[in-house]
């Protein structure tokens, strides 16, 4: 046993982590929340093979597990990285061009996204939730994840959709649809299965580097803003809040990447209980982080031009995002019945 | 991310899985809690039952009668003892987990030869005498004081909170030196013998109204200078030495029970009703996520220390979230059995005195070992660099 990052893994975290501040500085952030460029950083992406991580040498992918893919979405996490990097990564081995990011690839759970995947047009109206889908307007395939597997829908299909002209996260536009049409079903349930487990370890991921990167600039700003002539970070009520904030993120990040390792490797526990464990601390770590880190900004933390609410806003996304907290808190009270 | 355990790990887990499986039926049910004697009894038993097996001191060198186990055999070993529903360490907690290291990395060899093996083989009862009425989380501040008089140190002071006090043979007691010097300077490290004159013990109940603590009152108590830990005046450094033995990984018992319990809370829950009603099951869902993700830290630490040399940096954290889940975790337990859980007695088929007793019992984790509030101070000025507290 040696539950840390290999060097590799290391060295993994490292390049991704440059590439990360190169790409995505919070000045070029601020300026994608204006006017998107996802096409520019889908190549960008691909390049540092993001998407194609975890497909076979063979097919062309970097060979890497879902150890490592927990490592790369925790630092994509943790500088907003806008757009359906999480799909088009998915989806690599399903749809031709995803891995290379020329196709770019967004998706839909239907299972809880409540979409109504029946195709009639009425569904919203008797009370289903609504399709919004997530740079919806930009997509070259939509994969839907519904209960008899994988379906693929084209984007020229989207058409209908309006834009959503004030989505919560600037970063993530959303395509309003009056219903999901039909598709083209590219994978069996199993599958489907999969990528929703896979795709809960990487949320988690995410909300993994949301914590770190809220809790970085909490203390950042504690240490620098000034007060009753001290710094703020003087003082025991923030001293305990960043505390709490780092407990959360040290709990995060061991549960998903023991999660990340158990899908790896399932002898060394359930995959199913380990995902749903670090979807749930992780999305609490996240959330509760984001806020506290508006919180000891003060004023500053209400504005637009500071990040924090870009962290919040992309920690309601996330929960949005497959799977929602609740049912996997459900996912682990079955466990418990079972002895799993 | 190699979260496998070595073939040498399991092999092990086998051989202690094996000998639990005799050595716990055979060492019989734990006695009344109010018989102390005969609870003194049973844990230096099931403490000479381990060191006849070859377990006793379990992350102790070698060279002092220790297993010496890697840092995951030692892991292995906890969660066995768990499984098991092996005795709690009780009585030896003091001298295996604290004293007894203490002495491994400063003792003399006289105090080593005289003490250790007497610890292993469950013959010697240890306590802990740091605190004060006055010196709490605020340890330095104690005001015991332990003057020069030949060859023995006079001894004067008011220790409380002492756990075993009436039944320890020993003590590690904490006492000033030096009054002049800065309060963190002037303190010394002594192994008290509990039957010196002078020494008196006064029983403190506790909300569980059990005597597991006392006060203890020091009047002219002639300790030898040869009882000396570490040199004059440097008992505080000599007592932060101890951590380095920590590990961390004795958590895992803990946290394997904090799992089964919840396990066996869905069971009662769904036996009884209860289970039906989903706020229940997600918010027992969420503990149970939490407790596997400090499952999982714990090995992320316990790697962490092993691959750094420096045990215990991130302790703090784990030791905050585990006393805090543990407390809503019991608290849920207790809420599950509704008016049942009025009583501290079994009602019917329902297992309220574990279950009431043991939350009553979580309330002191988060004030024993430094408060979560102290942890949170330790965190934010280690981990994350913050201004640090008047000292
Ligand atoms: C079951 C049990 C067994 C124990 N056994 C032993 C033993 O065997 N030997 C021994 O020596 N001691 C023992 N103790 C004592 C224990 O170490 C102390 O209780 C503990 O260190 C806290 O000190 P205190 O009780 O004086 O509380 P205080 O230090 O007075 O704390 C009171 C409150 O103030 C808060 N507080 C204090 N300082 C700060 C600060 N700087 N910042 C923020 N908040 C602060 C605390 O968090 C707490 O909430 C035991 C305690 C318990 C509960």
């Amino acid at each position: 046993m040696d539950f840390q990052l290999s060097e590799d893994q290391r060295a993994l975290q490292q390049g991704i982590r440059s590439f990360c501040d190169d790409r995505y500085r919070f000045e070029r952030i601020a300026e994608l929340a204006r006017e998107p460029a996802l096409r520019d950083d889908w190549q960008a992406l691909a390049g540092m093979g993001v998407f194609g991580l975890r497909l076979p040498e063979l097919e062309g992918g970097v060979g890497l597990g879902m150890a490592e893919a927990a490592v790369v979405f925790a630092e994509l996490g943790r500088c907003l990285a806008p757009g359906p990097i999480l799909w088009s990564h998915l989806l690599a081995a399903l749809i031709p061009g995803a891995a290379s990011g020329e196709t770019l690839v967004g998706g839909l759970d239907c299972a809880h996204g409540g979409a109504d995947w029946s195709g009639r047009g009425d569904a919203e109206s008797r009370g289903a939730a609504p399709v919004l889908i997530e740079s919806g307007a930009e997509l070259d395939a939509l994969a839907v994840l519904r209960g008899d597997g994988v379906h693929r829908i084209d984007g020229p299909a989207l058409a209908a959709g309006r834009k959503v002209g004030t989505p919560l996260d600037p970063l993530t536009p959303l395509l309003h649809l009056p219903a999901l049409p039909q598709g083209e079903r590219i994978a069996d349930a199993d599958a489907a299965a999969k990528l929703r487990l896979q795709g809960a370890v990487l949320v988690a991921a995410l909300q993994l580097g949301i914590a770190e990167s809220t809790l970085e600039l909490a203390v950042a700003h504690a240490k620098t803003r000034e007060q009753f002539g001290r710094p703020i970070a003087s003082f025991q009520a923030i001293k305990h809040f960043c505390a709490d904030m780092f407990t959360r993120q040290e709990l995060a990040r061991a549960a998903v990447y023991a999660a990340a390792a158990t899908l790896d490797d399932p002898e060394i526990g359930d995959p199913t209980r380990a995902a749903a464990a670090a979807r749930i601390v992780a999305g609490e770590a996240a959330m509760k982080n984001a806020r506290q880190c508006i919180q000891i900004h003060g004023g500053m933390g209400y504005t637009w031009e500071m990040p924090p609410h870009y962290y919040l806003k992309r920690a309601l996304v996330l929960e949005q995002t497959l799977t929602p907290t609740d049912t996997h808190c459900e996912t682990m009270a079955a466990c418990l019945a079972t002895g799993g | 991310m190699d979260l496998r355990y070595s073939e040498a790990d399991e092999q092990l887990r086998a051989e202690l899985r094996a000998w639990l499986a005799e050595a716990v039926p055979a060492h019989g049910a734990p006695p009344p809690r109010d018989d102390w004697p005969a609870r003194r009894a049973y844990d230096t038993g099931w403490q000479q039952r381990l060191h006849s097996a070859g377990y006793a001191g379990i992350n102790w060198p070698a060279e002092f009668g220790g297993r010496a186990a890697s840092a995951t055999g030692e892991l292995v070993y906890y969660e066995e003892m768990a499984r098991a529903g092996a005795p709690y360490i009780g009585h030896n907690f003091v001298g295996i987990r604290h004293g007894g290291p203490t002495l491994i990395a400063e003792g003399s060899d006289a105090q080593k030869r005289r003490h250790l093996p007497r610890i292993l083989r469950g013959e010697e009862v240890w306590c802990q005498g740091f605190s004060e009425p006055g010196a709490g989380s605020d340890l330095a501040a104690l005001q015991t004081s332990a003057v020069r008089d030949g060859d023995c140190y006079v001894v004067n002071g008011h220790k409380t909170w002492t756990s075993f006090a009436h039944t320890a043979d020993y003590c590690e007691l904490l006492a000033r030196t030096d009054p002049n010097a800065p309060k963190h300077r002037g303190i010394s490290w002594l192994i008290m013998p509990m039957d010196l004159p002078g020494i008196e013990i006064r029983p403190l109940p506790t909300l569980l109204g059990e005597s597991d603590f006392s006060e203890v009152f020091l009047s002219d108590v002639r300790v030898p200078v040869e009882n000396r830990v570490g040199a004059e005046n440097d008992g505080w450094r000599v007592m932060n030495v101890t951590l380095r033995f920590e590990r961390g990984s004795a958590w895992a018992s803990d946290i394997f029970e904090l799992r089964e319990f919840l396990s066996e809370l869905a069971g009662l829950a769904r036996q009884r009703g209860g289970w039906e009603n989903p706020a229940l099951r997600r918010e027992a869902g969420h503990l149970a996520a939490e407790a596997d993700a400090l499952w999982a830290l714990m090995k992320w630490q316990l790697a962490e220390a092993v691959k750094t040399g420096v045990p215990g940096v991130g302790g703090s954290a784990l030791k905050l979230a585990f006393t805090e889940l543990n407390q809503r975790v019991y608290e849920l337990g207790v809420r599950l059995l509704g008016r049942a859980g009025l009583a501290r007695e079994d009602i019917g088929a329902l297992p309220c005195a574990r279950i009431v007793d043991k939350f009553l019992n979580t309330l002191s984790l988060t004030i024993a070992a430094g408060t979560s509030q102290i942890q949170r101070n330790i965190i934010a000025e280690r981990s994350l660099g913050m201004p640090r507290e008047p000292r």
